[in-house]
């Protein structure tokens, strides 16, 4: 009994409280997009409970708004620019983990660096190459951009990924005639598959809630993606219209946080052989 | 690896020239290579270097602009007081969240490294705050923190923790720049306590037994076994959080955006307010350039401490 006792002390209160903090802010906003316009403002009965639920954030939101534009685009965006950042790790992860040439740790090196170039220092002189491809309000511009962080991250995660796996098993089949090319597309990706799959749930993740970028070069309301076109629409001036806000913000977490639930597992062995071996 | 290249190469003669040569290991290291440094060329080397010239530049959104020396630099470091305000700010709000994210992170790990029911729910209920749109969770503490209709308040004075309409947190400088560091913590500690969690899961079970046979305490073992082992791990993620830490635009733009009167911006807020809405792009240019030098100290810092031990 005294035992038990201790393991709430240690365990179970400690993390009620964590989970209480973390997931208070989703709470709120589900509760605050099922409000009507009156009880939103009314802190005389509890604001933590809703008395008459509503719809009518959500009618405005699909109705009323390009929400439904912002996701098609958000989509789009997030899934092309992580099969482009995979394809372009997956080569240069076995290139540096795998084979030994000249240069490659300069090169491995070269693109470590680039985490000291984050897009809050790039993104000025980008919008003028960004103009110059003539792609402002085209999602072409955000693909394009995207892989320029994401790259890196699923590189160095899949250089440790590449190293993990025997060499044995590759050379065997060099040994019985493979080229360097097979061996590599048929042995070392498919092993390498779980790292690959973690690194596709980052890129996907990182382009999905990506903001700066996507707010300088998406200017028309058509080809925003979610993040930009829920901040810039729905605030005018000093009035935010906290109902619809709430609603869209719901909405726009809802398919990342579906994906971790799935995956969590995959991601945090992904951390794993990054952050250990990287 | 040797013996074997050796041995293929031998095996490859017979085949056409074109397979040998991607057999052997440079030219294929080169090609794999190229996708990755022509999109890193083009987007990030290029651009970076075209932003030294637009920091020594006068341009603007239509206008190219022309050489003008160090004058963006000594305009901010000399005129424009709330690039100081910024600075500082940065340093501030990195500083403060980063000691907040690290202890709670470790305590969040050490805690899920401990066996309890429904652990696959907490894992991802706990990581939530992290992989879900920043700008849209900020949105939403920006709600909570309503001047008139906070929620933090109201639960804060139902519990007596403050006094009835509690305080007005985008009202002052001090309180809006903790508002900006507890959404930061509560966004990027998941982060920290799934790494650490990570890199606990890789520190084998029986050296904790043997220091128990030996008559070890928690915390002892804690801190003879925990954190040395945890060190490469540790630093990693320091590393990184501070570079996006430092670098972080999304929360202060949504939550306060300087508010009240320019005094809690940081160097990628200040940066955007000149360079967009104030159409000074090369000005623009030379104050988020500023965090530059001072990442390359903090990496340099980090690396320096990763390597010490080999």
């Amino acid at each position: 009994m005294d035992r038990m006792a201790g393991r709430w002390i240690r365990i179970y209160i400690p993390i009620l409280l964590f989970i209480l903090i973390t997931l208070f802010p989703f709470y709120w906003m589900t509760v605050t997009s099922f409000k009507s316009a009156s009880e939103l403002f009314d802190f005389n009965q509890s604001p933590l409970f809703v008395a008459a639920p509503t719809l009518e954030w959500y009618k405005i939101l699909f109705f009323q708004t390009n929400f439904w534009h912002w996701t098609v685009n958000t989509i789009i965006v997030a899934v092309v620019s992580t099969s482009i950042s995979l394809f372009c790790s997956i080569l240069a992860g076995y290139a540096l983990g795998r084979l030994r040439f000249r240069g490659a740790d300069a090169i491995g090196w070269g693109i470590f660096i680039t985490y000291l170039v984050p897009p809050t220092l790039l993104f000025l002189p980008l919008a003028f190459v960004i103009r110059d491809l003539h792609l402002f309000n085209n999602l072409w511009a955000l693909i394009l951009t995207y892989p320029t962080f994401l790259i890196p991250f699923c590189t160095w995660l899949l250089i440790g990924y590449f190293k993990g796996i025997p060499k044995e098993l590759e050379e065997s089949a060099l040994v019985d005639g493979a080229t360097r090319w097979q061996a590599m597309v048929r042995i070392a990706i498919p092993l390498a598959l779980p790292g690959i799959l973690s690194a596709g749930m980052f890129a996907f993740t990182l382009s999905w809630n990506e903001f700066l970028y996507s707010l300088i070069f998406m200017n028309d309301s058509l080809s925003k993606t979610i993040p930009v076109g829920v901040t810039t629409e729905f605030i005018k001036g000093d009035e935010f219209y906290w109902g619809v806000l709430m609603a869209a913000a719901l909405l726009g977490s809802i398919p990342v946080a579906l994906l971790y639930s799935f995956f969590v597992d995959y991601f945090v062995a992904g951390m794993t052989a990054g952050a250990v071996k990287g | 690896m040797g013996t074997a290249t050796r041995r293929v190469s031998a095996a490859g003669v017979g085949r056409p020239l074109h397979m040998r040569l991607i057999e052997r290991e440079a030219p294929m290291g080169y090609i794999l290579l190229l996708p990755t440094l022509l999109v890193l060329g083009v987007f990030l080397a290029w651009p970076f270097i075209f932003g030294l010239w637009l920091s020594v530049s006068s341009a603007e959104l239509a206008d190219p602009g022309h050489f003008i020396g160090l004058g963006n630099y000594n305009f901010e470091f000399k005129i424009d007081r709330p690039f100081w305000t910024s600075f500082w700010n940065t340093f501030l709000y990195t500083g403060v969240t980063t000691v907040f994210k690290f202890t709670l992170g470790l305590s969040m790990a050490l805690l899920l490294n401990q066996i309890f029911p429904l652990q696959r729910f907490v894992r991802a209920a706990l990581l939530l705050p992290w992989i879900i749109p920043t700008v849209l969770s900020t949105l939403a503490w920006k709600w909570m923190f309503d001047p008139t209709f906070s929620v933090v308040n109201w639960v804060a004075a139902h519990l007596h923790l403050v006094a009835a309409p509690g305080p007005n947190w985008f009202g002052g400088t001090s309180t809006a720049m903790a508002a900006l560091m507890i959404v930061n913590t509560w966004r990027g500690m998941p982060f920290y306590g799934i790494a650490f969690l990570a890199g606990l899961q890789t520190i084998p079970l029986d050296l904790y037994e043997a220091a128990r046979v030996d008559g070890a305490s928690r915390w002892q073992q804690f801190l003879h076994i925990t954190l040395p082992l945890l060190r490469p791990v540790l630093l990693v993620v320091l590393l990184l959080s501070t570079i996006l830490t430092f670098a972080d635009f999304q929360v202060p733009f949504v939550l306060t955006n300087g508010a009240p009167y320019n005094s809690t911006h940081v160097l990628a807020t200040w940066a955007y307010q000149w360079g967009v809405p104030g159409g000074a792009i090369g000005l623009g240019a030379s104050i988020s350039l500023v965090l530059f030098p001072v990442l390359s100290i903090i990496i340099a810092g980090v690396l320096v401490l990763l390597r010490r031990p080999e």
